[in-house]
């Protein structure tokens, strides 16, 4: 008899006492096309949280608090040799612009601040505020 | 079990608990949930009991779930996972083959509807019974996937649409059920209290960690900060949710084997109820003048409890 997790070989074809591997293709790590993650709830927002990577100390506060699972990671090898994450981005399709990111950051002039949906990534940062007009 | 220590490492598990599920803007369920899944590498089988997160997060044909996930009552989150995991362990006895490497975990999340009250007698029987699971109650302090009613955890003080403040009345009167004694009481190996968010991240990663991987019933209550019903900011969540701990009207603690009691974090400098109190809209009638007496009142039932903490985790008994 198979694992469970050798048992669960497509959806359709379920067997009794089987288990979900989390991932339909835990290889490639490719999700189903039914998990949430393929759906949209970026109009919800009126706001959107915008990150500045030039800041970013890689704390990872914002993965940890992000309800909706939005921060984008690479995992990379530091100095010492471990694995640890770095945020690369949102993902706008999931995030609902509540701003807990923000509140989080840690930075001395945050890393992500609030920007109305309209203005576009890059002018958002331009407007930046630096050290003076924190 | 997973090592959990720092959160640069935490932040490469790949999430099995997505987004796109419709909780409301800064809702904590999903901070707690995500934290709770992630901690564990194991293959998981989760029971949702209805509530905000159950229906939020399996909207047709959508899951938010990567893990195998049962969609039951609102009243037998406890008793749809104790038959699960009695299946399994059918399955291996009478096949050894059959999850040889014993690596399925066993998980319900309830909210504070789901387990203070309605839930509560299959959690109590799935406990005594003791099966092999954790059950995760997501304590918003009342009935709110339904419009916030009140629950047996609404805390004293706090207008919900079923104690409602007004001339005559300063809300809810009963006090807040203490259910996470009354889990240790049952002989759990394991219970704990825990919040969200960044600052007590590890605290709560690694309860949840502990907790699936002890053998038995084991119990974790999280305090999960409702911006809709309570009445904050989405963006605050996380924020009211340290006040809990630092006003210490929400304490850190575990408990082992149902009397080892240990505070897994002590504020600096406690700080006055008012500072948490005065954040939540639930709670503003409570600044009238006419009101005051209740926030001594609610003062005081801090004090007391924190005194009793302290002085039994000193005892050690
Ligand atoms: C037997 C039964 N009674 C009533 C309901 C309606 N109902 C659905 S969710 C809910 C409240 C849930 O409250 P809680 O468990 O605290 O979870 P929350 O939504 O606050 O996270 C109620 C009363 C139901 N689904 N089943
Ligand atoms: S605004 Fe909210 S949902 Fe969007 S990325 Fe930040 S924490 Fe996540
Ligand atoms: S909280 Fe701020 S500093 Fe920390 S990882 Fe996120 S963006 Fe970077
Ligand atoms: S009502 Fe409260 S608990 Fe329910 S989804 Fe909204 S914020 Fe979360
Ligand atoms: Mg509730």
């Amino acid at each position: 008899m198979a694992t469970p997790k050798e048992m669960m070989s497509t959806w359709d074809n379920i067997q009794f006492g089987a288990v979900l591997p989390s991932f339909e293709d835990p290889e490639k790590k490719i999700r189903s096309k039914f998990n949430s993650y393929n759906y949209e709830v970026a109009d919800w927002r009126v706001e959107k949280p915008v990150f500045n990577r030039n800041l970013c100390i890689d704390c990872d506060f914002c993965w940890v608090s992000c309800p909706d699972s939005c921060f984008i990671v690479e995992e990379v090898v530091n100095k010492r040799g471990k694995k640890q994450a770095k945020i690369v981005g949102i993902n706008y399709n999931l995030c609902k612009g509540c701003g807990v990111c923000v509140d989080v950051c840690p930075t001395p002039i945050k890393s992500l601040l609030m920007f109305p949906e309209f203005v576009e990534t890059q002018e958002a940062l331009n407007k930046w505020p630096t050290k003076d007009n924190k | 079990m997973k090592n959990i220590s720092n959160l640069k490492e935490f932040a490469c598990t790949p999430d099995r608990f997505q987004g796109g599920h419709r909780l409301c803007p800064g809702c904590a369920h999903g901070m707690i949930v995500r934290e709770v899944v992630n901690a564990t590498e194991d293959d998981l089988v989760i029971s949702t009991a209805t509530g905000c997160l159950e229906v939020c997060s399996a909207i047709y044909p959508y899951t938010s779930w990567d893990v195998s996930w049962l969609h039951i009552g609102f009243e037998n989150a406890a008793a749809g996972i104790s038959g699960a995991e009695a299946m399994y362990k059918a399955l291996s006895r009478k096949n050894r083959l059959y999850n040889e490497d014993r690596n399925v975990k066993f998980v319900a999340f309830g909210g504070d509807g789901g387990t203070y009250d309605i839930g509560f007698q299959s959690l109590s029987g799935a406990t005594e019974r003791g099966h092999d699971f954790l059950y995760v109650c997501l304590d918003n302090e009342g009935y709110m996937n339904t419009g916030g009613q009140r629950s047996s955890s609404t805390p004293i003080g706090a207008h919900t649409t079923t104690s409602p403040r007004g001339r005559v009345s300063y809300g809810e009167k009963n006090r807040k059920k203490d259910l996470t004694m009354i889990m240790a009481a049952h002989g759990c190996p394991y219970v704990a209290t825990a919040v969200p968010g960044s600052k007590h991240w590890k605290d709560l990663a690694a309860k949840a960690a502990k907790a699936i991987s002890t053998a038995g019933p084991t119990f974790i209550n999280a305090l999960s900060p409702c911006t809709t019903e309570w009445k904050f900011k989405p963006e605050d969540t996380v924020e009211i949710a340290d006040l809990a701990v630092e006003t210490c009207m929400f304490p850190l603690y575990e408990i082992e084997d149902g009397h080892k009691l240990t505070i897994t974090y002590r504020p600096k400098q406690k700080l006055p109820v008012e500072e948490y109190l005065s954040r939540q809209g639930r709670f503003s009638h409570l600044f009238k003048p006419e009101n005051s007496w209740v926030l001594e009142e609610i003062q005081k039932e801090v004090d007391r409890y924190w005194e009793y903490l302290l002085r039994r985790e000193e005892a050690g008994v």
